[in-house]
């Protein structure tokens, strides 16, 4: 994008960035700078992941033989209740949008701030305090629900910390909610002179369907667990039908939220997808206008299909046949979408760097992701694998496979942006390589132990599914040191690593035209944008339609 | 270990019914789809990373930006074949969920952590399931509990037990053998150990089994229902003269109206329902008398009543 400001005084003369503004924790703590506030949401959902990693380091441990011998029933399902919750309300929900969205969403569109900075702050906090809530109910009572506290057993016959660890998700509820808020009203308002909305980046058309999704759905989670809590405390009977209460009603309830959760993780990561191929191709995007469209279609769609997790639980047969026919819709979107991402690929200049090598691994990870869902689409057919290790398999690359792959995309093409240091570029590419095959080492044999019959949430299982679990904990082994891998390398590059410009990777889009590490105040003068989106066709140029 | 451990390498389980394979021609397909977009996308990658490699820093690609017939392509072909997979999983679906007329109906009830199984004949069993072989068994699935779930995987069938509701599915073994029940559904701290077997009989074995008298089943479902029905004094309202109640012959199946001007079949659910929640709906020409049975009668206990009910009238 060509634009009225310009970097080259900054390089001239040192002048403070957003990370040497100024020093000291309570510089952090109290910071109102959507860049810090991205950097603490890193730091937070990093631990958070961290945790959520140790308790599946212990499932694939116990899992690698049929005997439960590492762990008791309690304790086994109190692991994987610990795995789920931490990992889905408070590593995955808030993943793209809070780190990457916070930091970047102002510069791309070339803000200075979001709308509401107060706001920004007090979001991280309640994510937080819900965290560490959900957190120390997982580490003193434990919760043994399963991260989707299926009533009644969560509300009548669980024991265990469940009420905490529902408050702790009830007050990340909130943080999700103001996020969005904040996200939707400041790309709505904030955008700079030019930027309209057919020249947005496609990330800023993802984090903005996203963010609707996470306006509208999240309260509906924080009123299904209110409800569960007011049955398990006063026995007010809503779920369990000894108190004339419907379970299904809790099943609905909770997917209603549940499946466009999937979306929220997921759509971010097709709009980083956008940015890194189109920037390692040196092309414009194939169908700028059919992606961003399919964004919000799926964003819509998301919101009419929960009842594909329930094709079994005793909803009507119709209503299950509306929600198997939604569900394939999604298809529709979703290939355009891929098919898209290959064209812009296609014809360009294209160079293998890390965040496109893990870009590479997201397309590939989440065909076999998204395909796999037709499966459970697939009414009959789901019938016999909803509920096993198929599912497991499924929902991990759809949620590990792709919005984690989406993530370390984001987090290795924005980081000399962040931070004005490159990381080991070979190492880094090492890790990718080893996240994508420990990945498909450990999730691939769970589909077929899955359409074998193994039931999820077992600790005990028949001795004939043993050598997949087998595979899959090694997989688990190659994935995890993959993972450390960045742990390393990142820290390390903030101090050693080599500096780089404003733009090490000839990448188009506002963000790339102000220093790195970009100033407090984002951009010099207030950027004016004359032309499209991932203009990387020189000035003049014939442009082929 | 590791022969013992590849010994049991394999892609499907076995199947068990002609349903099973139905629903793993269904799954060969959808494998073949996904195997043909999962080797061609990421070829599709390696090519393009290898010929458009970048060459030198400078260079530009000329930008496409959009191409109507290449996009129609890519929205309707995925849209054709997801509808083609919708009709199939549909039609199985419904398939698994009617059953033929000469079923047998096994009641099935789950609590926390076990599978108890009543035959038509009165015979009980725990976390076994014992079936003629080429006989559809009509499963009447509920909880006294929490969330189960019933998972015959040779049959490819599964169906969560639900508390409060009776959910039904079938099966017609077409080979005899001991195989897997699990619990699918995820109902706490033993979860895992709530599994059983299935075990399909000759129907000559079958009926052998049915003989050996192990335990207190001896009774028949409908003589236990009967039984109860007097001790419950059902039939002091109930007695097809002059009762206080709905005359209760050949009510099975039928459609009843109720004061409000709606209507239900009284199948199953239905006549549970009256017994343990009879406010739910009041027959039409009677008042809201009947009392509940709920917390009175266990879930055995109704499934007794029903099948007696589901006698009277009919020769
Ligand atoms: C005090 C009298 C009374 C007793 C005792 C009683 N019922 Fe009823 N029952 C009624 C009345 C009145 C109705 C119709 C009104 C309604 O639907 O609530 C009814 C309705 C029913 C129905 C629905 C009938 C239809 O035509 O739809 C069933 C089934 C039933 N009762 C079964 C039972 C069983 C089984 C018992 C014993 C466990 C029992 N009842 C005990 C009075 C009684
Ligand atoms: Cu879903
Ligand atoms: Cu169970």
């Amino acid at each position: 994008m060509e634009t009225t400001s310009s970097s080259l005084p900054l390089a001239d003369k040192p002048k403070p960035n957003y990370l040497t503004a100024s020093y000291g924790i309570k510089s952090w703590l109290l910071t109102l700078d959507h860049k810090r506030i991205g950097i603490l949401y890193i730091i937070t959902l990093t631990t958070f992941f961290m945790m959520g990693g140790v308790y599946a380091a212990l499932i694939r441990l116990e899992l690698l033989t049929p005997a439960g011998d590492l762990l008791s029933s309690e304790a086994y399902n109190r692991t994987f209740t610990g795995h789920g919750v931490l990992m889905v309300f408070f590593v995955l929900v808030p993943l793209i949008p809070a780190t990457m969205g916070n930091f970047l969403l102002p510069l791309m569109i070339g803000a200075r701030d979001v709308a509401f900075p107060r706001l920004n702050l007090l979001s991280w906090y309640l994510l937080v305090i819900g965290g560490l809530t959900a957190a120390s109910a997982l580490l003193t009572g434990g919760v043994d629900t399963g991260w989707t506290f299926y009533a009644p057993l969560s509300s009548r016959y669980a024991n265990g910390a469940v009420l905490v660890a529902i408050v702790g998700a009830f007050i990340a509820g909130f943080s999700s909610i103001l996020t969005g808020l904040n996200f939707v009203i400041t790309i709505h308002k904030m955008r700079a002179p030019g930027l309209t909305w057919f020249r947005l980046p496609l990330m800023v058309w993802a984090i903005y369907a996203t963010s609707l999704i996470q306006v509208l759905a999240t309260p509906v989670v924080a009123i299904t667990l209110t409800l569960l809590a007011l049955e398990r405390l006063f026995g007010v009977g809503i779920f369990d039908p000894a108190l004339g209460g419907d379970p299904i009603l809790f099943e609905h309830m909770f997917w209603f939220y549940s499946h466009p959760v999937v979306y929220i993780m997921i759509l971010p990561a097709f709009g980083v997808m956008s940015e890194v191929i189109s920037c390692f191709s040196k092309k414009a995007i194939f169908g700028y206008r059919i992606i961003a469209y399919s964004s919000l279609a799926i964003a819509a769609l998301g919101f009419i299909v929960w009842g594909h997790h329930m094709f079994v639980s005793g909803q009507s047969a119709y209503l299950g046949l509306v929600f198997s026919l939604l569900t394939m819709l999604i298809a529709v979107p979703t290939a355009i979408k891929i098919f898209g991402w290959l064209a812009t690929m296609w014809g360009g200049s294209v160079e293998l760097a890390t965040p496109m090598l893990y870009a590479m691994g997201f397309i590939g990870l989440f065909t076999i992701g998204g395909l796999t869902g037709l499966f459970l689409a697939a009414m009959g057919l789901d019938v016999h694998v909803h509920d096993t290790y198929f599912i497991v398999a499924h929902f991990h690359y759809v949620m590990v496979g792709s919005a984690i792959m989406g993530y370390m995309s984001a987090l290795h093409f924005w980081w000399p942006k962040m931070f004005g240091r490159m990381y080991p570029k070979t190492l880094a590419k090492v890790a990718a390589v080893l996240v994508f095959v420990g990945f498909n080492l450990t999730f691939f044999p769970q589909f077929v132990v899955g359409y074998l019959g193994m039931p999820r949430r077992y600790h005990f299982y028949p001795p004939e599914f043993q050598i997949y679990n087998v595979f899959s904990t090694a997989g688990a082994m190659v994935l995890g040191i993959a993972y450390l891998l960045p742990l390393l390398y990142f820290p390390y590059s903030l101090f050693k690593g080599e500096k780089v410009g404003a733009n090490p990777w000839g990448a188009k889009g506002l963000e790339w035209e102000t220093a790195s590490p970009p100033p407090t105040e984002n951009f010099e003068f207030t950027p004016v944008v004359t032309e499209e989106a991932y203009a990387y066709a020189k000035e003049g140029e014939p442009v082929v339609h | 270990m590791w022969e013992t451990l590849f010994r049991d390498f394999s892609f499907l389980p076995e199947q068990a019914s002609e349903h099973a394979g139905q629903v793993d021609l269904l799954y060969f397909f959808c494998v073949a789809l996904t195997a043909v977009f999962t080797v061609l996308i990421p070829a599709v990658m390696v090519f393009v990373a290898i010929k458009f490699k970048r060459k030198s820093d400078d260079e530009v690609p000329k930008p496409v930006h959009g191409s109507l017939p290449l996009e129609i392509a890519w929205s309707v072909i995925p849209f054709v074949v997801t509808m083609v997979l919708f009709g199939w999983g549909a039609v199985l679906f419904f398939n698994y969920s009617s059953p033929p007329p000469n079923s047998l109906d096994v009641h099935v009830v789950g609590k926390q952590w076990m599978w108890k199984i009543q035959h038509p004949e009165g015979k009980r069993e725990i976390n076994q399931l014992h079936v003629p072989v080429n006989q559809p068994i009509r499963l009447i699935i509920t909880s006294e509990d929490v969330l189960h779930s019933f998972y015959l995987p040779v049959f490819r069938i599964k169906r969560d037990a639900v508390p409060g509701r009776y959910q039904t599915m079938w099966f017609e073994a077409t080979k005899t053998g001991e195989f897997h029940l699990f619990c699918a559904e995820y109902c706490g701290t033993e979860h895992s150990l709530m599994i059983g077997s299935v075990i399909v009989m000759s129907p000559e074995e079958y009926d052998q089994w049915l003989q050996t008298d192990d335990q207190d089943g001896s009774e028949t479902p409908v003589a236990a229902g009967e039984r109860l029905f007097s001790e419950l004094r059902c039939n002091s309202c109930h007695n097809g003269a002059g009762g206080n109640g709905p005359s209760l012959d050949s009510l099975y199946r039928t459609r009843v109206a109720f004061t409000d001007g709606t209507n239900a079949i009284a199948d199953e659910s239905y006549i549970r329902e009256s017994i343990v929640d009879p406010r739910r709906h009041t027959v039409a020409g009677f008042g809201p008398m009947m009392p509940t049975f709920q917390g009175q009668v266990s879930e055995e206990q109704v499934f007794e009543l029903i099948s007696y009910i589901k006698t009277l009238g009919v020769e």
